[in-house]
């Protein structure tokens, strides 16, 4: 059996060339911080990479804080923020990390509400209050369930006009569509080495200059102060290089998106399915959908069973699913939302994949014939 | 595969046998948000991500025989077809069997649907029964008389049972450990599950109370002849044909005759008292010959408790799901909402609910 992935969103297989990167950099002794030859061997790679991963975004090699992954860098953007306005399809790691943030609304797209945003700033000053307990805005540039893509910039205009601060979830969309710093208006920017075809457990939080962050791991000098503990050099050798890889295959997604297109196309003819966000700009990879009367995670079981790897909403381990609260934001009933599963492709897809993911759901489809009515 | 003994070997011997096996469990409850006040338990936020022991029980064991496993999130259908009613039908006075209802909704129609979604040939448990080709289709018999669980599958369909098996309906308990062991199962020790497994400590007042509150006001103890004999602290605290707990001393020993939720009275009378030889029965299954129960009446031997040896009994059809159950011999103890499950010699031919009817001995 031919084993095909594709759930790229949940994670990126890492690229052979970061995981050769990867073990010359656990080969290699060294601890960045230390004055030695060793440490300094480590160093240039901690600090080559920062330029990397900079330079696939745009910004300056010191805006960089290496992180643990996304999630922290997100937790790290939003610690000592007073008013948090978070999108209502904002990742768990954003949405659920502060109590009191307010949701701003989207549409049927599953596009932010630029205007419900714009009242929910009506009352804020103009410049005033620098640092700390600053309002903040988090915008997600790319939705991991739906690929929607975020009005960033315009919102990012609204937000600095009001004094306030955005902060753009980028981990989703770096790697797979353009993405600039400055283009943005972004004053912080998150990434994540595994969504790009690097390891896990690495991420970064690129940050404007005139932002100060209040770290959360303390105690140590690194990374200028900002994140404590000795830097993950390996995963960071192996960030840098997905990064470039990344950045100069941008104009493969073209291709990547005929290929979702065509499977969407051919889905829709096979059984009634409902999509989402297919109206708004999306990810060139990404595609949701619901198959009604069929359990997500029965389709993912299925399709596992037939080689083939997809995602179901946000699932953990231990089985609990609760329904998108993406898709639920989107004004999608849990019934439906409860059978969507999530398609993502990736720089490893190849055209036949979509055949094999076809062949293997079109035989789920055939069997609803044997559910009882 | 619910990390217990029985559905692991079950998975194992299957593998063993050279079947595809895909291993499935389901999660039904969280203790920690469900129940959050079990001293044992450590009380969880209610979207925590418990993968609760048995789950990891069930995944260490399919890693073991190299199967596939997934986790299917039955909560709220868990809730809504078993706890509830289950609830509701303790608040009403009976004697309810949740397991009857989960088989006959959670395992075998939608976890049997989503089996067949995954283009399965069969579905596998861990029940002690044995599903016996016969030349009307497939038939439920009786598994060794100390481990049969048929009583809990009387609501089977045909249909359903085409689609089942039960490996372990040959074998008795230590049998299974022993094929356990041989078989490398990791849980072969483990000890067997409680009776009601969404109340592991066994208070079912708690969680009816959380169900229907009105269940747990006080009300009269009243004898059959008429006299109030005292106070009760909510009818959930009592099942018919108990005895003990009555909190009245002395005299001749009473039993719980009858529950009547509408006035909350709990009627206590001498054992004579709770001999039947008649009653309704709903929701009917019917297994055996023939589309339905004939009016007429069809022999068989019937069980009105789990652990009760079967009796002899005609069954009378009365139209839709409704029958009738005449017994041979009064029979004391026949609790509404018990099931009421028939037999011909080891085969089962289905059964219903016990209802609530004025159908006393004379």
């Amino acid at each position: 059996m031919s084993r095909v992935y594709l759930d790229h969103n949940a994670t990126t297989p890492p690229r052979p060339q970061v995981v050769a990167a990867m073990v010359g950099a656990l080969r290699a002794c060294g601890n960045p911080s230390s004055p030695h030859s060793f440490g300094r061997a480590a160093r240039k790679t901690v600090e080559d990479g920062r330029a990397r991963v900079a330079a696939l975004v745009g910004a300056e090699a010191e805006a960089v804080v290496f992180t643990g992954g996304g999630t922290e860098a997100n937790a790290l953007a939003l610690a000592g923020a007073g008013r948090i306005l978070v999108s209502a399809v904002e990742h768990d790691s954003v949405f659920g990390a502060v109590d009191g943030a307010e949701a701003i609304p989207v549409d049927a797209r599953g596009v932010i509400d630029l205007a419900a945003l714009e009242a929910m700033l009506a009352g804020e000053g103009r410049g005033e209050g620098r640092g700390r307990g600053r309002t903040l805005v988090a915008l997600m540039l790319a939705n991991n369930e739906t690929g929607v893509l975020q009005p960033v910039a315009e919102a990012a205009r609204l937000t600095h006009g009001r004094g306030a601060l955005l902060h753009c979830d980028g981990t989703q969309a770096a790697g797979r569509i353009p993405v600039d710093m400055a283009r943005l208006g972004a004053d912080t920017l998150s990434l994540s080495a595994h969504k790009m075809g690097g390891p896990q457990g690495v991420g970064a939080l690129v940050t404007a200059p005139h932002v100060t962050l209040v770290p959360q791991l303390r105690g140590g000098g690194q990374e200028r102060r900002r994140r404590a503990g000795t830097e993950n050099v390996p995963g960071i050798a192996g960030f840098a290089v997905a990064a470039d890889l990344a950045s100069r295959s941008l104009g493969r997604m073209g291709t990547l998106a005929g290929w979702r297109d065509r499977l969407e196309r051919e889905i829709g003819t096979m059984a009634p399915v409902r999509f989402f966000g297919r109206e708004a700009l999306r990810l060139p990879n990404t595609s949701c959908f619901a198959l009604e009367g069929v359990a997500s995670e029965v389709q993912v079981m299925a399709l596992d069973l037939a080689g083939v790897a997809v995602g179901a909403g946000a699932a953990c381990s231990s089985g609990k699913t609760e329904p998108s609260r993406v898709l639920r934001a989107m004004g999608v009933e849990d019934g439906t939302s409860r059978c969507a599963i999530r398609v993502s492709l990736g720089w490893n897809s190849r055209a036949g994949d979509v055949d094999v993911f076809l062949a293997a759901w079109g035989a789920v489809t055939a069997r609803r014939s044997l559910l009882p009515q | 595969m619910s990390g217990g003994v029985d559905s692991s070997t079950t998975a194992a011997l299957l593998k063993d046998r050279g079947f595809d096996v895909v291993g499935v469990t389901l999660r039904l409850y969280d203790h920690g948000a469900s129940l959050p006040s079990l001293p044992s338990l450590p009380s969880l936020p209610s979207r925590a991500c418990c993968a609760g022991r048995d789950i990891q029980d069930a995944r260490h064991v399919a890693e073991r025989l190299g199967i596939p496993h997934y986790v299917l999130d039955y909560e709220d259908l868990f809730r809504n077809e078993v706890i509830a009613p289950f609830a509701r039908s303790y608040a009403r006075g009976e004697t309810p069997v949740p397991c009857v209802l989960c088989n006959r909704t959670v395992k075998f129609r939608d976890l049997l649907g989503a089996a067949r979604m995954l283009g399965a040939e069969g579905l596998a448990t861990g029940h002690y029964v044995r599903r016996v080709d016969g030349a009307e289709g497939p038939e439920l018999h009786r598994a060794d008389p100390a481990r049969d669980q048929s009583y809990f599958l009387f609501a089977t369909t045909r249909d359903q049972l085409a689609f089942l098996e039960f490996p372990l309906g040959e074998m008795g308990k230590e049998e299974t450990r022993a094929l356990a062991r041989r078989l490398g199962v990791p849980v072969a020790e483990k000890s067997d599950s409680q009776d009601i497994c969404f109340v592991p400590d066994g208070d079912y007042a708690r969680l009816v109370r959380q169900e229907c509150p009105e269940a747990a006001r006080p009300g009269d103890i009243v004898h059959e002849d008429g006299r109030i004999l005292g106070r009760h602290g909510g009818i959930i605290h009592f099942t018919v044909g108990q005895r003990r707990g009555l909190g009245i001393g002395g005299g001749e020993a009473l039993y719980v005759l009858r529950l009547e939720p509408e006035t909350r009275r709990v009627v206590v009378g001498p054992r004579r008292g709770l001999e039947r030889l008649r009653f309704p029965i709903g929701g009917v299954n019917w297994l055996g010959s023939g589309a339905s129960i004939a009016p007429e009446g069809v022999r068989a031997a019937v069980r009105m408790r789990s652990t009760q040896p079967p009796v002899p009994a005609t069954i009378h059809g009365r139209g839709g799901d409704r029958a009738e159950v005449i017994l041979d011999e009064p029979f004391a103890g026949v609790a509404p909402g018990q099931a009421c499950v028939f037999y011909a010699g080891n085969r089962m031919l289905g059964g219903g609910w016990i209802l609530r009817g004025d159908a006393a001995c004379p």
